[in-house]
């Protein structure tokens, strides 16, 4: 399989987001190019080698139980093994941890990798991570050194136990119950369904990172708290070897992500599940949003690296099917043409590197804020990093899982009739990524949090500041001849979503229900304008690189000025076919539009 | 024991290969370049046997152009000590290369070299032998298991007949095939450590070695393309045609 090309990786990671410059930081002063390329290189090994190959075969052979035990494929435990024995599970985590040190940015890059090859395998090691850092972040000292170097070395796997049957989306209304125990501990008891690695062999333990009530705890959100619950409890000698009655009570069999097993699992049935508390008492959903938004910038990686497979699949393919003539051919005995010739099978691969490469850009961009907030010089710049990741998650899960999905589509439709068949690769594709607008949040959920939360918060802080990092863009875009006009209908596009952020907000204060009911056109709104700031400056490196020079011409040298060129083309294709939709998402939203809240339910 | 273990930068393996438009070679520029993937055996089975407590030191050495040191990284990053780099523009030839290689081994007096058996790009096959050659020591080639005891290696090697299996006295130069071992992955932390080892850099001049090139290329060509096959009638019509056509049985 082909992974992204070391061409798109080294473009977004060194000419748009120019990595190299946090070398110059304490944190990062071990590293260079040097060793980041090296890990580039290991992690395409690896996901080409050993996590590729077991994709389809997990998709057909899902994880069963036999003898009460959850069977996984052989092959998954030897591709996550070599992710953790090379390093992969603590590339971010201080040496004092045995981790590497190394940015959030190229540690997510070399993440893709894997993403690209096996989603399901790679959720395994992303759960994990995700919870080592939520405990590294609010857990004790005692957890810490109990359970974290183990999480980032592989030995224990991590869960995100949230969900229950009556309570998905809304978490205020769980049931599960922490009763102290007066040793320090609590009782856990309860149900949660949809754990994803909930139980398995593939590690020596799993911890849990359960939501539950504490028996005083107020109603609602403000009632929650989370607890470590372990599979195996220590013994005397700090062995994990109890059993701590977190009992499997089915597996779920999904529509793809087959590789994950994913379970319901029923806490303390004998009532002797034992878990500890993390962080402060009622204060779980915080500590949960810091897996959370981990987890959602996360998923819109899984998503675009879905999308970025199916796109090469499908370029591989258009490129090598002999179909048709060219429209004006006479002869028919005359040699088809590969598909790629023509104008609208070229259109879904515009269309698709335009989604998916764009998805991308903004991912790694958004993974460079992460280490702009933990490390900048100074404290404005790590709060406004900050606050632009607040606003820009909930934007990168919804957008890049709606887009990328559609990508996947593109795909198939590409492959005609053998798309749709389990012989090609581009079905599972789509299936897999299914998943991604649904789960971490719906994308529902995400437009409510844009719109209702983070939009709005600190009088508008947050889109101030996107505001005036886009225009910094829309300042440099007016400095190119080729590129000006996109600058101006970026300049316009920002405008229209000023405004409607303006009419959306005054509603919501006069009704929050009215003002919300659209809420999911105004992200896919933000997000059209986003992507489009993020193409923009993808054109603008396109250009420095052209200037550069050095480029040869195409094909003879390894394509790189087909590769700038291309960027500029996707940048074109983004403004004049997709930008414009902007227009009548703000006309509908300035409307106050109420068609969806007015129906009724009976008029279904 | 020392372990000299020479690698060699050459075009990707995944990489289609492109003969240059005006037929001097093949296009380099711009293409992925990586450690010969026999030369990554060798420095795993070097690493094995340091792991075993037979040897002591492993130094990877490369020759070529500047970029040849990122080569030499990888073998580091895998687990070799420190490098050598023989620095030159000059278009490398087997001789030359044997004979830097003699010099440094003379000098840093390995009880083992191990080198792949042949590199991917010019698939030559002569380096080792020459080399053997040069210092006088015993060689084996293609070698896909290897023993050490008693100051001697015993190999197999893998041979058009099957499978040969020699006794030799070390110092010894071996060359190595894919059957061997499976490489290792650099890990992150190796990759860390590999930043702080060494690299010691020289030219061929400094060695003495005359590496000027001792062949001329005429011309490089794409080889010709496969033509097509033809259907047979019969399994008596495919035994004429192999017998007397293709003249293979």
């Amino acid at each position: 399989m082909r992974l992204t090309g070391e061409r798109e990786l080294g473009f977004v990671l060194y000419e748009l987001l120019d990595v190299e410059a946090l070398c110059a930081r304490e944190r990062f002063q071990e590293h260079g190019r040097e060793t980041f390329d090296a890990a580039l290189e290991t992690a395409r090994q690896i996901a080409g080698d050993l996590f590729a190959p077991c994709n389809r075969a997990a998709d057909e052979d899902e994880p069963r139980i036999e003898n009460g035990r959850i069977v996984t494929l052989p092959a998954y435990q030897a591709a996550l093994d070599a992710f953790f024995e090379a390093g992969f599970g603590a590339a971010h985590v201080d040496a004092e941890l045995g981790g590497l040190q190394m940015p959030w940015t190229v540690a997510q890059a070399c993440f893709s990798q894997f993403l690209m090859a096996n989603v399901a395998a790679t959720s395994y090691p992303m759960l994990t991570i995700g919870a080592a850092n939520m405990l590294a972040a609010f857990g004790t000292e005692a957890q810490k050194a109990d359970h974290l170097e183990a999480m980032y070395a592989g030995r224990t796997y991590g869960t995100m136990a949230l969900t229950e049957p009556q309570a998905g989306s809304s978490l205020a209304d769980i049931r599960t119950r922490a009763e102290p125990t007066g040793e320090g501990d609590y009782r856990i008891k309860g149900t949660k369904i949809f754990i994803s690695g909930g139980e398995h062999e593939l590690s020596g333990n799993i911890v849990h990172m359960v939501l539950a009530r504490l028996p005083d705890a107020p109603p609602g959100v403000k009632g929650i708290s989370m607890f470590l619950v372990p599979r195996y409890r220590p013994d005397g000698e700090g062995r994990p070897v109890i059993d701590n009655d977190v009992a499997l009570a089915g597996l779920i069999h999904k529509m793809g992500w087959r590789g994950t097993v994913s379970t319901m699992l029923n806490f303390g049935e004998k009532g002797e599940c034992r878990g500890t508390l993390v962080g402060a008492a009622n204060r779980g959903l915080a500590h949960m949003f810091h897996m959370m938004n981990e987890a959602r910038i996360g998923v819109a990686m899984c998503a675009t690296m879905l999308g970025a497979a199916g796109y090469n699949a499908s370029l591989d393919y258009a490129r090598e099917r002999p179909q048709g003539r060219p429209a004006g051919a006479k002869d028919p005995t005359s040699a088809p043409v590969p598909i790629v010739a023509h104008a609208d099978v070229r259109r879904m691969l515009l269309a698709q590197k335009s989604y998916v490469e764009g998805a991308f850009a903004l991912g790694l961009a958004c993974a460079r804020l992460v280490d702009e907030q933990a490390t900048a010089a100074d404290e404005t710049a790590r709060r406004e990093a900050g606050l632009l990741l607040e606003i820009l998650t909930p934007v990168m899960k919804a957008w890049s899982s709606d887009w990328c999905l559609e990508a996947n589509r593109l795909a198939i439709q590409i492959h005609g009739g053998y798309g749709y068949t389990r012989e090609y690769p581009v079905e599972q594709h789509y299936r897999d990524n299914r998943l991604n607008p649904i789960h971490e949040g719906t994308n529902g959920i995400q437009a409510i949090d844009l719109l209702g939360r983070k939009a709005v918060m600190q009088d508008g802080a947050a889109l101030a500041l996107l505001r005036r990092e886009i225009m910094r863009t829309v300042e440099a875009g007016r400095g190119s001849t080729a590129l000006a006009d996109y600058a101006e209908a970026l300049a316009k596009a920002l405008d229209r979503l000023d405004r409607v952020t303006a009419t959306l907000a005054a509603h919501m204060a006069e009704d929050a229900e009215a003002g919300l009911a659209n809420a999911s056109v105004y992200l896919a709104m933000t997000g059209h304008t986003v992507i489009a700031w993020i193409w923009l400056r993808q054109a603008l490196a396109a250009e420095r690189g052209l200037a550069a020079g050095d480029v040869g011409v195409s094909e003879e040298d390894g394509g790189a000025r087909d590769f700038y060129e291309g960027k500029l083309a996707s940048c074109r294709y983004f403004f004049r076919w997709e930008l414009p939709a902007t227009v009548t998402q703000a006309a509908l939203l300035e409307s106050r539009d109420d068609t969806c809240l007015a129906v009724r339910p009976e008029q279904l | 024991m020392k372990i000299l273990v020479p690698v060699k930068r050459v075009v990707d393996y995944n990489v289609k290969i492109r003969v240059k438009a005006d037929g001097t070679g093949v296009e380099t520029q711009n293409v992925k370049m990586s450690m010969n993937p026999f030369d990554e055996i060798a420095v795993e089975q070097a690493i094995r046997l340091k792991e075993a407590g037979l040897a002591e030191e492993i130094i990877a050495v490369s020759l070529g152009v500047t970029q040849s040191q990122e080569t030499i990284r990888t073998a580091l990053a895998m687990g070799a000590d420190r490098g050598i780099l023989v620095e030159t523009d000059e278009a490398l030839e087997p001789l030359g290369v044997a004979k830097c290689l003699q010099k440094i081994a003379e000098k840093e007096g390995p009880g083992l070299i191990l080198m792949g058996k042949q590199a991917i790009d010019d698939d030559a096959n002569q380096t080792p032998q020459m080399l053997s050659a040069l210092l006088g020591w015993a060689q084996a080639t293609y070698v896909s298991k290897l023993e050490i005891a008693d100051g001697k290696a015993k190999v197999k090697r893998e041979i058009d007949g099957g499978l040969e299996n020699l006794e030799i006295a070390l110092p010894a130069v071996l060359s190595v095939d894919l059957r061997l071992n499976e490489p290792r992955y650099a890990s992150l932390p190796n990759i860390m450590k590999a930043k702080k080892k060494p690299i010691d850099t020289m030219s061929p001049a400094d060695l003495g070695v005359d590496v000027s090139p001792r062949l001329v290329t005429l011309k490089v060509t794409e080889p010709p393309k496969r033509a097509g096959g033809v259907k047979v009638e019969s399994v008596a019509e495919l035994v004429d045609k192999l017998r007397n056509e293709a003249k293979v049985i």
